[in-house]
């Protein structure tokens, strides 16, 4: 019992770590597809006379073979040592932990909106037949195709400028006030993956309602609420979290464009702004974290499955 | 003695009647017309969609300016016709490229199986932890803004939901009877899959790839909101919307709301109609 399970652990952790090694190969030799003098492409936008061309050969160690500006790349990164910003002239690890938190709180917001919403209308719409599951699942659909900038457009019409009653830009001094900001945010962010999740639940729910033991339950003389959450709910969380891990990895993605949107100085809004300055240093290390954390999520969903499902271990896990 | 009986494909347009849902005929309607317009914008448009106009910013819809003016004073419906072709022709180019580039790949790994398949199938899946909107990003910071960088970094990230599709049909379609027997008649492999096992898989990987359209659109319009895609005065639903919060803070909601609009609905035909087509075909047409 114990060896397979180790091993199951550990070939997560290699396939992690592999994945993640190419993916830094990737984002690092990405500059490489540029053509022309990788100094001259740092410093697009600025004066580029010798003194600046000479610091960024030196910073950048331009001038030594590729591989071994990878490998000090990637170590200075476990490190903690992530370059230096051309246009915050600071440490690009210093610039990065001090819009982190915004983005961690919006993201953190969202993914309980996520949950709590999606959950609950998809257990709505599983649990009722003819008009009202149809009309959820209508709803669900169209909730669906909003992209959330759009939603942050159409959020911010009417719920600060229509009704005033949330905030549309910034985020607030921190504790409720900061909830209050990043409410639109958040829900901005979320809606599209609240209807997805929702459409999962239904799915799955509705999967695991025609299961014998759903119907020896019942049969048995069961309450329908017990029934739903200690037979059916349970049961079909297995693919509900693969959603969620899914879910919340691309949250920090779309969240660039909301941050945007709210005027949120998040890790997201400082992406596109290093975008629009230039600043490709920052650029890279803030692709390289999205990256892994987007890697290492959908690895923790991975590795709790066999948790919920204890059939999953090493080697069945194609069922 | 047995009797056989055949039941005859319906003839002619009704056969197509009974193809698709209602629903999925609106669908389908309304996506043609939206292309239609955006097709025909400089014919069609009643406007130049960069004339400015400063007598008349923030119109209402009214006879002459049938959906309003902007803050410029340009008009909405002609900027959104004009719009439509950007906001519609590159989504098309990326799910075109990566639907080729997803095949191809596909067939080779689900084809050839083994240890080179698996390595394929590795790279797809690394492929997959590159969020498509960041991949376009990055895109940007390296070769600049605009649309054509994103549009080829995007037709790479959306290749391995294509390719891992197209392997795991390739690998299934391989062991069936069909293939043996051109096998076993002697025809050459390429010709095999290129002219009999790609017409069977297209109409899942097509379904595939239509609801791909509707994420590349949002995700290109998402780009040039954020200010990395179409660059202005080119009109672009994303662009558009992106223009238009100041005037929606000033509590005029019009001209974000058509290109909101524009988007919602092109991607909800898109949805209905991608999700009809994979259910048909996972419903007995196959």
């Amino acid at each position: 019992m114990a060896v397979p399970a180790v091993a199951f652990v550990a070939r997560k952790l290699l396939v992690l770590a592999v994945t993640l090694f190419a993916a830094s190969l990737a984002v690092f030799f990405s500059r490489f597809l540029v053509p022309g003098d990788p100094a001259r492409f740092l410093l697009r936008g600025r004066s580029p006379n010798p003194e600046s061309l000479a610091e960024i050969t030196r910073q950048f160690g331009l001038d030594k073979p590729a591989w071994e500006q990878y490998w000090t790349w990637v170590g200075g990164i476990l490190q903690g040592d992530w370059g230096r910003s051309l246009s915050y002239r600071q440490d690009v690890s210093e610039v990065l932990l001090g819009r982190l938190p915004t983005t961690l709180q919006l993201v953190a917001l969202a993914a309980v909106f996520i949950m709590v919403l999606g959950l609950l209308a998809g257990i709505a719409a599983s649990l009722n037949r003819g008009f009202a599951d149809r009309f959820i699942l209508i709803a669900l659909t169209a909730a669906g195709a909003v992209p959330p900038f759009v939603a942050a457009i159409a959020l911010v019409a009417v719920f600060s400028v229509g009704l005033g009653w949330f905030p549309s830009f910034g985020s607030g001094d921190g504790g409720l006030d900061r909830i209050w900001h990043l409410t639109l945010p958040a829900l901005a962010l979320g809606l599209s993956y609240i209807a997805v999740l929702a459409r999962v639940t239904r799915s799955s729910m509705r999967e695991q309602m025609l299961r014998e033991h759903v119907e020896v339950a019942t049969s048995r003389g069961l309450g329908r609420g017990s029934v739903v959450a200690r037979h059916v709910l349970r049961n079909a969380l297995g693919p509900i979290l693969t959603v969620s891990g899914v879910l919340v990895a691309g949250l920090l993605v779309s969240s660039a464009v909301i941050e945007r949107a709210f005027g949120l100085s998040g890790i997201g809004q400082l992406l596109i702004q290093s975008i629009d300055r230039l600043d490709f240093a920052v650029v890279q290390a803030i692709v390289m974290v999205v990256v892994t954390a987007f890697v290492v999520v959908n690895t923790c969903v991975d590795l709790i499955q066999p948790l919920l499902d204890p059939r999953i271990t090493a080697g069945t896990e194609n069922r | 003695m047995t009797t056989l009986t055949f039941q005859l494909p319906q003839a002619g347009l009704r056969r197509y009647g009974s193809l698709l849902s209602p629903l999925a005929w609106i669908a389908l309607a309304f996506l043609a017309a939206v292309v239609l317009l955006a097709l025909l914008a400089p014919v069609l448009a009643p406007f130049d969609p960069d004339y400015v106009d400063l007598n008349n910013v923030l119109a209402g819809p009214g006879a002459q300016h049938l959906l309003g003016t902007d803050a410029l004073g340009r008009d909405l419906l002609s900027r959104l016709m004009h719009g439509g072709r950007t906001s519609l022709l590159a989504p098309a180019a990326v799910v075109l490229g990566s639907t080729a580039l997803g095949l191809l790949l596909g067939l080779a790994a689900g084809w050839s199986g083994g240890w080179a398949g698996r390595i394929l199938g590795r790279i797809f899946d690394l492929l997959f932890s590159f969020p498509a909107l960041l991949v376009a990003m990055l895109a940007v910071a390296l070769f600049g803004k605009g649309l054509v960088a994103p549009i080829l970094a995007m037709t790479v990230a959306y290749v391995p939901y294509v390719a891992r599709l197209t392997q795991s049909l390739a690998a299934a379609e391989r062991a069936r009877p069909y293939v043996q027997a051109y096998r076993v008649l002697g025809f050459r492999t390429p010709w095999v899959v290129l002219c009999r096992v790609v017409p069977n898989l297209l109409p899942v990987v097509g379904a595939q790839s239509t609801l791909n359209f509707g994420y590349v659109l949002a995700d290109l319009a998402a780009l040039s909101f954020i200010g990395l895609g179409v660059q202005p005065p080119t009109s672009d639903w994303g662009a558009m919307i992106e223009e238009s919060r100041g005037a929606l803070l000033g509590g005029h909601a019009l001209p974000a709301f058509w290109p909101a609009l524009a988007v919602v609905l092109v991607v909800v035909a898109v949805n209905v109609l991608g999700e009809e087509l994979s259910e048909r075909i996972g419903g007995g047409l196959r």
